[in-house]
């Protein structure tokens, strides 16, 4: 039960400082579950990222319940998750209420400007951190270059671009495995 | 009943939306125009909305559509049915990787999957950099090379990655501080 609730309370503070979706909560995780309190690693956080980017639903959500669901099962998943959305439900739900203009707000938009200029550093920070955990070699280092292409250009849906990552993966593992046994 | 049909409206949004946040937007026109809940202007306020506040943009859109169709408790409905599809069948997926995560297979497939994971990180960074560090339309209306930075905003990034680097210090109080020199120096422009 306690641990429960320190899911829950867990996923609800990273629920209200991620701004801006998905991938702008990766380095909030970093920090909140692999540097403080070792419930995974960065390689599992980007494991989970590139499932989530071809499973439905939101990438944010995926993540929650694949973190809860291996610290405590299936509940844990399901806190986790709802841990994740406590804080944006009251937020939106007040501002609904009461402040129907929000984003047109001076404030808002300056303090927006500000937190975004935040998130390119914290992406950058965690950019460099996965380089060094996913990068491995060349083989790997090819896979990113083709997948950042595609990406940029926007020519596939990017799940796809995931399964054909994924695909990759495979083959290139096996001509590999086929080199080192000639 | 109007909290059943927003649970399976928002379900089936949940379900099919593949990719994130913005994929849902496709389902919300749909969902306005097919059962006049709410209006495209709607729909484009809420996008405004949900980018300047915490949370995940689907999330945020979820709970701001189900509460104009029926009020707080169909803003926690209508998160419910969107929720629920993604957290069933990352339950389904988690249990067989574990099965399976021995697997040659699966292990050479997390070799592919990986790297391209890091690729959509570097895209999404990239995207946010194009709207908070630089100004694509005024430079492409000026052609100044000058007009393309924003400076005030490249400075603030250069003194929060040194914080960072230097302090080790937690993202909140990064975040909180960015948006305070936001206001000061009205990065918004407003």
């Amino acid at each position: 039960m306690k641990e429960l609730f320190e899911l829950y309370i867990t996923f609800a503070k990273i629920g209200s400082i991620t701004f801006g979706g998905g991938y702008a909560m990766l380095p909030i995780l970093q920090r909140e579950l692999v540097e403080k309190r070792h419930w995974e690693t960065d390689e599992d956080l980007m494991d989970y990222f590139a499932i989530g980017q071809c499973t439905p639903g939101i990438i944010s959500l995926n993540v929650s319940t694949f973190v809860g669901n291996k610290r405590k099962g299936i509940l844990g998943g399901i806190v986790s998750s709802i841990g994740f959305v406590t804080v944006p439900i009251l937020l939106i739900l007040v501002i609904s209420m009461f402040l129907k203009n929000f984003a047109d707000y001076a404030i808002v938009k300056n303090a927006f400007a500000g937190i975004r200029v935040c998130v390119c550093v914290l992406i950058l920070d965690a950019v460099e951190r996965l380089w060094k955990k996913s990068i491995l070699n060349i083989r790997s280092f090819t896979i990113f270059a083709g997948a950042l292409l595609l990406t940029l250009f926007d020519v596939l849906p990017l799940y796809m671009i995931v399964l054909l990552s994924a695909v990759a993966g495979i083959l290139i593992s096996q001509l590999k495995a086929k080199e080192v046994a000639k | 009943m109007i909290l059943i049909q927003l649970f399976f409206e928002f379900f089936k949004v949940g379900l099919f939306s593949i990719g994130g946040g913005l994929a849902t937007l496709p389902f919300l026109y749909d969902m306005s125009s097919r059962l006049g809940w709410f209006t495209t202007g709607d729909v484009a306020n809420m996008i405004a909305i949900a980018e300047s506040t915490p949370g995940a943009i689907g999330i945020n859109m979820s709970t701001y559509a189900g509460y104009q169709v029926a009020g707080i408790l169909g803003g926690i409905v209508a998160t419910l049915g969107l929720a629920a599809p993604c957290i069933i069948i990352i339950l389904i997926i988690a249990r067989l990787l574990t099965k399976f995560k021995d697997s040659k297979l699966v292990q050479n497939m997390f070799f592919g999957l990986r790297p391209a994971s890091l690729a959509m990180i570097v895209s999404a960074g990239i995207g946010v950099v194009k709207i908070a560090l630089v100004n694509i339309p005024l430079f492409q209306s000026s052609g100044q090379i000058l007009d393309l930075l924003i400076l005030p905003a490249l400075v603030l990034a250069a003194v929060l990655y040194m914080i960072s680097k230097k302090t080790k210090c937690s993202p909140i109080l990064l975040i909180a501080l960015s948006a305070v020199v936001g206001i000061v120096l009205q990065l918004g422009g407003a």
